[in-house]
């Protein structure tokens, strides 16, 4: 079994090196800007996703609030950037720091939560955060803030003339959440995590730091989450609370997981090359005409996917396990 | 600041609350009934609001007479939805929260588009209906007619939905089933009849919200979203599952509203509603009335 296991995940990786590769190569024969564009929002959401997994898929905390970190992320980096002139990789950073610390202070209370409860609590907190930054006259309040041009450079992560260095950090990105992921589920926190979603009581019981190990999760998840929203800040060079803070984001970043299977090393990945292309395209083909149209083949196909694969389209891939695992 | 602004701002919040009140009942009936949360709730609101929109642009039927009607409409479309929908979100044996919560979310972005697609994202109000933009006044206090009524119904339908569970036979099959749905299917009880039923009345009550409110509010596609969230805030506050723990959370959310409007710039007056619900779950995780 061990054998297995250990097998298992080095076929993971080198599968995600393959992937990994050829997602690098693709802009060599992707010329098109509209296809790029939709590959950059891929490659974040499913880095998003990977990221909000973490606590909701494997630790269980099912959280529809995490657009607050990814404000934070985009906020404190701009505001670093605009007022003080720090350099967007500093900001990042900071964003980062920040959110981890946010999601670790809103820890001690929220953790003891149940249930509905806890998912109502994270809405409502991410919405406190977008009333408080829509009246944050310093932020910009409701109007936001525009991102300067300060040239076309790595060094300011400032592209003008082409999207590639975007795609690549998208890229990297999605490649960073989905190695932490896959590090930390074989790791100590990883079975922890797996323990406190089946169930909390027996988990407690046999030694598992239930708290420490929920808290854990959500500081990875937060500084990463906060890391794509620092990128999306500088991919679109205009933030305002609405754009960066939205209930949207919270749902656009649980999706993808819930869609390719909660839980699991490759639902958010699968989920989001099926699920943001898809949306990115029903916008551009229906989105223009303000009908709805977008929302209806979406919402449609959440509903259909919830029902009919309640593992996520993953499961149609692996049989069944025997022990009732999380996996 | 004078005390009569005060009372006159805890006097709306009051009428508010109640109506916050009866948008939330329905979501802690189907709640307290079968453990699951409507993320669509708001988007029943949005239709019953847009149903008496029609009711009155086509027939000229005021809001008022036609809540009844609303509310018979939703009662339908709820129990359609239940039987369509929910039903089978309920038989998930994996992820079962998750299933729940993304299927009615789905079903709320569907039911937004199917509105934007055949409404248009235009704002629409009924321009003069009996109650909309009078008001009275008592003893100097002044309350908008609309919400006024609207708390009277609120009322009205809180004393009739406790009547019912309580003193009806169906009542007590919807106790009983919620109490222990495998065991009453021995009795000859159809789970399914009263889960439909259950989810039929949860849809009325926010049916008969909607209609009230067209008189007073604008109507648009995503209208229900604002009012959801305090919905749930609201039944979260009072606990989930509680009938009259919604009812009294609505009460408070109302005043809270109210009195959070009067110290804090009007577009944060929801920041008071969030703290409190906050503040009230980090002391008692259950709610104020949750025994689940």
């Amino acid at each position: 079994m061990d054998k297995e296991f250990a097998a298992r995940r080095r076929r993971d990786l080198i599968i995600a090196a393959v992937l990994a590769a050829i997602a690098a190569a693709t802009p060599l024969f992707v010329k098109d800007v509209v296809v790029q564009n939709i590959l950059i929002l891929t490659l974040m959401y499913a880095g998003l996703s990977q990221s909000w997994n973490i606590l909701s898929g494997y630790c269980g905390q099912i959280s529809l609030g995490h657009a607050l970190y990814f404000g934070l992320g985009a906020y404190t980096t701009e505001l670093l950037f605009t007022k003080f002139g720090v350099l967007p990789w500093f900001g990042m950073l900071a964003g980062g720091v920040v959110s981890a610390l946010i999601a670790m202070g809103l820890g001690y209370p929220f953790f003891r939560l149940r249930g509905h409860y806890f998912v109502i609590a994270t809405i409502v907190i991410a919405e406190i955060g977008l009333l408080l930054f829509h009246n944050w006259e310093w932020a910009g309040a409701a109007m936001g803030i525009t991102i300067p041009i300060r040239g076309d450079s790595w060094l300011k992560f400032q592209f003008l003339r082409t999207k590639l260095p975007y795609f690549y950090f998208a890229l990297a990105l999605c490649c960073l959440a989905w190695f932490v992921t896959w590090w930390l589920e074989n790791s100590k926190w990883g079975f922890w995590w797996r323990a406190v979603k089946d169930n909390p009581e027996a988990a407690e019981s046999l030694g598992v730091d239930v708290f420490n190990s929920k808290m854990g999760a959500a500081a990875v998840s937060a500084f990463l989450v906060a890391i794509g929203g620092s990128f999306y800040a500088q991919f679109v060079s205009y933030i305002d609370p609405e754009s960066v803070m939205g209930f949207q984001f919270s749902l656009l970043m649980a999706l993808p997981a819930v869609l390719g299977g909660i839980g699991t090393l490759w639902g958010p990945v699968l989920g989001a090359a099926i699920l943001i292309p898809l949306t990115e395209l029903t916008r551009f083909k229906f989105g223009g005409s303000g009908r709805g149209v977008d929302l209806i083949v979406y919402g449609t196909l959440i509903v259909l996917i919830s029902l009919a694969l309640p593992r996520g389209l993953l499961s149609l891939f692996s049989r069944p396990k025997k022990t009732g695992a999380a996996r | 600041m004078t005390a009569q602004a005060i009372i006159q701002s805890l006097a709306s919040g009051l009428l508010m609350g109640l109506l916050y009140g009866l948008i939330a009942v329905g979501l802690a009936l189907i709640f307290g009934l079968m453990d699951v949360t409507n993320f669509a709730h708001g988007e029943f609101l949005m239709i019953a609001m847009y149903l008496s929109f029609f009711l009155f642009a086509f027939f000229a039927i005021d809001p008022l007479l036609s809540a009844p009607l609303v509310a018979a409409a939703l009662f339908v479309f709820g129990a359609v939805i239940y039987l369509l929908i929910v039903r089978f979100a309920m038989r998930a044996k994996a992820n079962a929260g998750m299933v729940q919560i993304f299927t009615t979310f789905g079903l709320a972005i569907v039911m937004r588009g199917l509105a934007q697609y055949f409404f248009t994202p235009d704002y629409r109000s009924i321009p003069q209906s009996w109650l909309g933009g009078k008001t009275i006044s008592i003893a100097g206090i002044f309350l908008p007619e609309p919400q006024l009524v609207g708390a009277l119904v609120s009322i009205a339908a809180f004393a009739g939905l406790y009547f019912f569970i309580h003193r009806t036979d169906f009542g007590r099959a919807i106790e009983a089933t919620r109490e222990d749905p495998g065991a009453v299917a021995l009795v000859g009880i159809d789970k399914n009849r009263v889960f439909a039923f259950g989810w039929g009345l949860g849809a009325a009550l926010v049916g008969l919200a909607g209609a009230i409110m067209a008189s007073f509010f604008y109507i648009y596609p995503d209208v229900g979203a604002s009012f959801a969230l305090i919905a749930y805030v609201t039944v979260a506050l009072g606990g989930f599952g509680s009938v009259f723990g919604a009812f009294a959370g609505g009460i408070i959310v109302g005043l809270v509203e109210a009195t959070t409007a009067l110290v804090l710039p009007p577009s944060l007056k929801s920041v008071g509603i969030y703290a409190v619900y906050l503040l009230v779950v980090f002391i008692r995780p259950r709610g104020l009335f949750g025994s689940i």
